[in-house]
């Protein structure tokens, strides 16, 4: 999933003072997973914005704001409001914008990463959508995102008792894991192979990223 | 007797040729815009080692590049190993730098990965890491040998002209005290099948463990493939000690040290007594070609290592 975490409120308030009445919009898929900004956080961040100042607002939470079709349940609020305040990922607060030429979209969360829930209050990043998935080499661990320097011919010399050197405390030294994985396979000789140089034109390196099929197209 | 064929021609690549024991040292260039750090740092240098190696932004600290530094020790008459790192420069970047360098005259590119920008003094800078060493080192090596470019394209200035290609003598690092132990000779033979000539190693404390790593890396053969330099770095004081023991990761030190440089009355000349040891115990080791004394911002102690050592250059 899309891991995000809310912005500290005194900026969340800069950001949008001078608006009188925010429509606080929260996302119900990833970020309601991640306790970021669903039905909850909405009414949370609403009454403290209230709290502190003299905004009104009116909550209000879509199934998904990476979708348009989704939006159509909150137009009404949406003209009614001064501006949108969007508990989305970036993806999210991008669609509310586009969809709301004239209205002011303020994010009210910082999006972190893609990856997984380790557990109550725990998340861990794990893919960086690098458009070419090399994971069936490295045994189902990926050195791009677990490696602190992504590098393919892991493990440089900063990497002890497991830990990257980067932050012993709480990072895994991704190359460790790489060859912990593989050895047990019993596929280890793979990593005497020189991994070729990447080609990054398929992630962001190569401009924004599109994706069209044919496939489905017109359904 | 037949001649010996140079890859490179470097005053480096004929001292290893030559079969003796090879010194090279460490120069990390200053923070600032200082011509005079940079020409005193040389003096000390100069006639002690058979090549002076100029760090790359080390520890991913701002200092005068190193092929600037590269150039000016050359016109004083050092022969210099240039650093570059994976950290700072897409390939683009680097084959361009690799050109400019050897035009300038260097002729050594040891090829690093580099220290994470968060140890520095711009942890918040973008990283690049476009390459990793094991790709560098690759790359140097086809502009050198197969003279072409990253992309395939030839190292010409046009279709109909001639190749003219950047000739390096390629160098390398390796941390036999860095984590997987047991795949660390592994990963230097993947920089030796790159292309690597020559490889120095994290600084060395923990001599059991660098014995067996170089026992894995003879059972391979790799010390015939490759020129090893064994990483000393002199103690300066027991708080750098206690330092390099705590909290730099890839470096073991034995409480052995920590012990000594306490007890010492004079901890500056009990860590050269140290370095000149480890140098000692170094030379016996088969398949050890050299050693990179590193003395970090302790230049001017370098000679008086390498003459304790009995290694000063008698030519």
């Amino acid at each position: 999933m899309i891991v995000a975490e809310r912005k500290p409120i005194e900026e969340i308030r800069q950001l949008t003072a001078g608006h009188g009445k925010l429509l606080v919009l929260g996302c119900g898929t990833c970020v309601t997973v991640c306790l970021a900004g669903g039905e909850r956080e909405v009414a949370v961040l609403a009454a403290a914005l209230r709290l502190c100042g003299s905004v009104k607002t009116t909550e209000s939470t879509i199934e998904r704001q990476c979708d348009a079709e989704f939006f159509d349940k909150v137009r009404k609020e949406v003209a009614s409001c001064d501006a949108i305040l969007s508990l989305a990922c970036g993806v999210g607060v991008q669609m509310a914008a586009s969809l709301f030429p004239d209205k002011p979209v303020y994010p009210a969360l910082n999006t972190k990463f893609m990856g997984t829930n380790d557990g109550a209050g725990e998340w861990s990043e794990n893919c960086l959508a690098c458009g070419d998935c090399k994971l069936g080499i490295y045994g189902g661990i990926c050195p791009v995102t677990r490696c602190s320097k992504s590098l393919s011919n892991g493990p440089c010399g900063g990497s002890a008792d497991g830990k990257c050197e980067v932050d012993p405390e709480k990072i895994e030294c991704g190359w460790q894991l790489i060859h912990d994985r593989l050895k047990a396979l019993g596929k280890l000789n793979t990593l005497s192979e020189i991994a070729p140089p990447r080609d990054w034109s398929k992630t962001h390196s190569g401009g924004p990223r599109k994706l069209s099929r044919e496939d489905v197209a017109g359904l | 007797m037949s001649e010996i064929v140079y890859k490179v021609g470097s005053e480096l690549e004929k001292a290893f040729a030559s079969g003796r024991f090879v010194v090279t040292a460490e120069l990390g260039p200053p923070k600032s815009a200082d011509m005079d750090l940079i020409r005193k740092k040389a003096g000390q240098l100069k006639g002690w080692v058979e090549a002076v190696n100029v760090t790359d932004n080390q520890t991913a600290i701002v200092r005068v590049s190193s092929i600037a530094v590269a150039r000016l020790i050359l016109d004083m008459g050092l022969e210099p190993i240039i650093q570059m790192t994976c950290r700072d420069r897409n390939r683009l970047a680097m084959q361009a730098d690799i050109l400019g360098a050897y035009l300038l005259g260097i002729r050594n590119l040891v090829c690093l990965t580099g220290d994470h920008m968060c140890f520095g003094n711009h942890p918040s800078a973008r990283y690049v890491f476009d390459l990793d060493s094991v790709q560098l080192i690759q790359m140097v090596r086809n502009m050198r040998d197969k003279k072409i470019f990253a992309s395939g394209d030839e190292i010409k200035n046009s279709k109909k002209a001639e190749a003219k290609e950047p000739r390096m003598f390629i160098g390398g690092a390796a941390n036999p005290f860095a984590d997987p132990f047991d795949f660390r000779a592994v990963r230097l033979e993947k920089k030796i099948n790159a292309g690597v000539d020559f490889i120095q190693t994290q600084c060395i404390y923990d001599m059991d463990r660098f014995g067996k790593w170089m026992e894995q890396v003879r059972n391979r053969g790799l010390h015939e493939k490759c020129r090893i330099l064994a990483g000393v770095t002199p103690l300066k004081s027991v708080g750098m000690t206690i330092h390099m023991r705590d909290n730099v990761a890839g470096i073991i030190v034995p409480d052995y040290y920590v012990d000594r440089m306490t007890r010492a009355k004079d901890p500056k000349q009990e860590g050269v007594t140290i370095a000149v040891e480890q140098i000692q115990k170094l030379r016996e080791i088969p398949g050890v070609a050299g050693v990179h004394l590193m003395a970090i911002e302790w230049e001017e102690k370098v000679s008086e290592i390498v003459e304790k050592a009995g290694l000063k250059k008698t030519a």
